[in-house]
C-alpha cells in the first residue's frame, strides 16, 4: 500500500464513479458519472429505491457486484483502484466500515452477539481473545448499551430492532474506523430510537473524527442532522446543497420529494406527487438554478 | 344502506395474549374505542405497542382474545363467516409480501371473487382495476414485473373487489418512497369519498395518520394512551407525555430533544 500523504481535507475523493450492471437486455446504468469530495464531516446520499445510493456505497467499499469505473477513487490518499484484494481487506472494515439497512439480516442469527463481535475484533486488530472481550464490551458501552455484559450473551433474535441495530455499530467501530457509510441505518427503527440512534453515531463523529456517509431515503430528517446533502435521481447527483439550505433548494426533483411529504399536505386536500420529467434523467442545474 | 348512526366498529376491553406465566405478554391490555361508519380512524405506537395485533384480531387472524368486538352492532364470533370478510378487508404492510408470485394479477384478483361466487368476474377485475388506476395491460402480468406502488395497488384492488365496507390498512405505505406514498394516500382517500368506505389505518407515522384520519388512538405496550380528534388543520391536542414525545420526534433530528426522551426498552 502506498500513502500519498493524509489530506485531512479529502478523507474520499470520487471522480465519474459509473456502476453498470450487464444484462441480456442491454447494461444496466445504475450510478452515473458522480463525483464527490469529503472530509470529516457528516453527508448523506439521498433518493429514493432504485436511485443508485446504496450501489455507490458498496462501490466505495470494493463489494459491487457490477461493473465499477472511476476517473478517480481515493480514501485518504489511497487509490482504491489499484489496490489488490488483500489490500482491500486491510482497508474494508478496519478504516472503512458499513452498517447496513437491517440488523436481523446482517447478523448471524446462530451465534451469540459477543461471539461474532470477538470474531471481528480478532481479524481486524489480530489481539487475544481476552482483549477482544474488553474491546467489544467497550464499544457495546459507547453505544449507550446499559447491560452489555447480558446483551453480549444473547443472541440477535433476543433482542429489539434498536438494540441490534446499535450492535451492529459496535461492531462496525470495534476498529475505529475513519469512515463510516451507513446504508439505511435507522429505516427499520421507531421514530424515537432512530434519532437515538443517529445520536450516538453523531457523537462519534464528533469525538472521533470520523467521516459519515449517510445513506437515507428520508429528506427531511438527513436535512436535520448532516452537514450536507447529495441528492441522487437515476444514477446521478442532481443536486448538492448545505443541509440548512433544503428549502432553497433548486430542483425540482428535491422540491417534488419534499411536497409530496404528508407533513406539508392539507388535510382534505389531495398531497402533492412527483410528476417525473424525463429532462431530470440528463439535465445539470446551472447557477440560475435552471435545468439545462 | 346501512344506519350511519350505528358505529362500524366497537371494540370494548379488547385484551389479546401471548404466552402464558414468566413469558406472558399482553399484547393488548383492555382497549376499547369505536369507529364511526365512513370515517377514519388511525392506530399509531412504535413497534410492539399492539397496534397490527388489534387489526388482525378484528380479521379474525388472532382467535384467542377477551373483551367484545361488534362490528356494525352485532357481536363477532370467534369463527368469521364468509358474510364478514365480504364487509370487511385487510391490506397488509409490505406488497412484496402479500401478493402471491406465481398467480397473475388477473388471478390475485379472481380469487377472492371465486370464493364468494361472484359471476361477473370480468366486468369486477376491469371496474376494480380502474378505481385503483391500473392500466390494464398489467393485468395479466406477475407481481414481480410491478413496482412496489403498482403492487400495493393491486393488493388493494384485491381488498376492494368485493365492495367492502371497511378496510383494515397494516401500515399500507410504509415499505414505499415517499413519493409512492404521496399517490396511494390520495388513491385511499380518493376511494373512501367515492365508495363510502371506512378505514382503520395502523401506522407508525405520525403525519401519515393524522393527515388521513379524524380520529387516532395512540398505543403504547398494549395499552391505549390517548384518543385524539383530529382537528380541519390536521392538527391534535395531544396531552400524553407519550404522544408530544412521539410529535417532537417526528420532527427531526434535535440534540437537545433527544436528550430528553424517556426509554421504553
Amino acid at each position: 500500500m502506498t500513502y500519498i500523504g493524509n489530506n485531512n481535507d479529502h478523507l474520499l475523493e470520487v471522480k465519474n464513479l459509473n456502476v453498470e450492471f450487464p444484462s441480456v437486455h442491454g447494461s444496466v446504468h445504475a450510478v452515473r458519472d458522480i463525483s464527490f469530495k469529503m472530509g470529516h464531516e457528516k453527508i448523506a446520499i439521498v433518493g429514493e429505491s432504485g436511485s443508485g445510493k446504496s450501489q455507490t456505497g458498496r462501490a466505495i467499499l470494493g463489494l459491487s457486484p457490477g461493473n465499477v469505473t472511476a476517473e478517480k477513487l481515493f480514501f485518504d490518499g489511497v487509490d482504491l483502484q489499484g489496490l489488490s484484494a488483500r489490500d482491500y481487506r486491510e482497508i474494508r472494515g478496519k478504516r472503512i466500515s458499513m452498517v447496513m439497512q437491517d440488523p436481523k439480516y446482517s447478523l448471524n442469527p446462530v451465534m451469540t452477539v459477543g461471539k461474532q463481535m470477538i470474531e471481528a475484533c480478532q481479524i481486524q486488530m489480530k489481539v487475544s481473545k481476552k482483549q477482544a472481550i474488553s474491546r467489544c464490551i467497550e464499544m457495546l458501552e459507547a453505544v449507550r448499551i446499559r447491560n452489555p455484559q447480558r446483551v453480549f450473551n444473547t443472541y440477535p433474535h433476543e433482542v429489539s430492532g434498536g438494540m441490534g441495530q446499535r450492535i451492529m455499530i459496535a461492531m462496525m467501530l470495534l476498529s475505529s474506523p475513519d469512515l463510516l457509510i451507513a446504508d439505511e441505518p435507522t429505516s427499520a427503527l421507531d421514530v424515537t430510537v432512530q434519532l437515538q440512534v443517529l445520536a450516538i453515531m453523531d457523537d462519534l463523529v464528533k469525538e472521533r473524527g470520523m467521516g459519515l456517509i449517510l445513506i437515507s431515503h428520508d429528506l427531511p430528517l438527513v436535512a436535520s442532522f448532516c452537514d450536507r446533502i447529495l441528492v441522487m435521481y437515476a444514477g446521478r447527483i442532481v443536486e448538492e446543497l448545505e443541509a440548512s439550505k433544503l428549502d432553497q433548494a433548486q430542483h425540482p426533483y428535491t422540491k417534488g420529494l419534499l411536497s409530496c411529504l404528508p407533513n406539508n399536505a392539507i388535510k382534505g386536500q389531495p398531497i402533492a406527487t412527483l410528476q417525473r420529467q424525463d429532462s431530470w434523467l440528463d439535465g445539470t442545474l446551472n447557477a440560475q438554478g435552471k435545468l439545462i | 344502506m346501512t344506519d350511519p348512526k350505528i358505529p362500524a366498529i366497537t371494540i370494548n376491553d379488547l385484551s389479546i395474549h401471548f404466552g402464558s406465566g414468566d413469558e406472558l405478554v399482553k399484547a393488548v391490555d383492555h382497549v376499547s374505542f369505536t369507529v364511526p361508519a365512513q370515517q377514519s380512524f388511525g392506530l399509531v405506537g412504535e413497534s410492539g405497542s399492539g397496534k397490527s395485533t388489534i387489526l388482525r384480531a378484528l380479521a379474525g387472524l388472532n382467535t384467542h382474545c377477551d373483551g367484545q368486538m361488534l362490528l356494525e352492532g352485532e357481536s363477532l364470533q370467534s369463527a368469521r363467516s364468509k358474510a364478514f370478510y365480504k364487509k370487511v378487508q385487510m391490506v397488509f404492510q409490505d406488497p412484496y409480501a402479500s401478493l402471491h408470485p406465481r398467480h397473475t394479477i388477473d388471478k390475485i384478483l379472481a380469487e377472492p371473487l371465486a370464493i364468494h361466487g361472484f359471476k361477473n368476474t370480468e366486468q369486477r377485475i376491469a371496474k376494480v382495476m380502474e378505481q385503483v388506476a391500473l392500466p390494464n395491460k398489467f393485468r395479466f402480468r406477475y407481481p414481480h414485473q410491478l413496482s412496489g406502488g403498482q403492487r400495493q395497488r393491486v393488493a388493494i384492488a384485491r381488498a376492494l373487489i368485493l365492495e367492502p365496507k371497511i378496510l383494515l390498512l397494516d401500515e399500507p405505505t410504509s415499505a414505499l418512497d415517499v413519493s409512492i406514498q404521496a399517490e396511494i394516500l390520495n388513491l385511499l382517500n380518493q376511494l373512501r369519498e367515492e365508495l363510502s368506505l371506512t378505514y382503520i389505518l395502523v401506522s407508525h407515522d405520525l403525519a401519515v395518520v393524522s393527515y388521513m384520519c379524524e380520529q387516532i388512538a395512540v398505543m403504547q405496550h398494549g395499552k391505549l394512551v390517548e384518543l385524539l380528534q383530529v382537528d380541519q388543520q390536521g392538527k391534535t391536542d395531544a396531552k400524553d407525555p407519550y404522544t408530544l414525545q412521539l410529535n417532537l420526534a417526528s420532527k427531526g433530528y434535535d440534540r437537545a430533544v433527544i436528550e430528553q426522551f424517556i426509554d421504553h426498552d
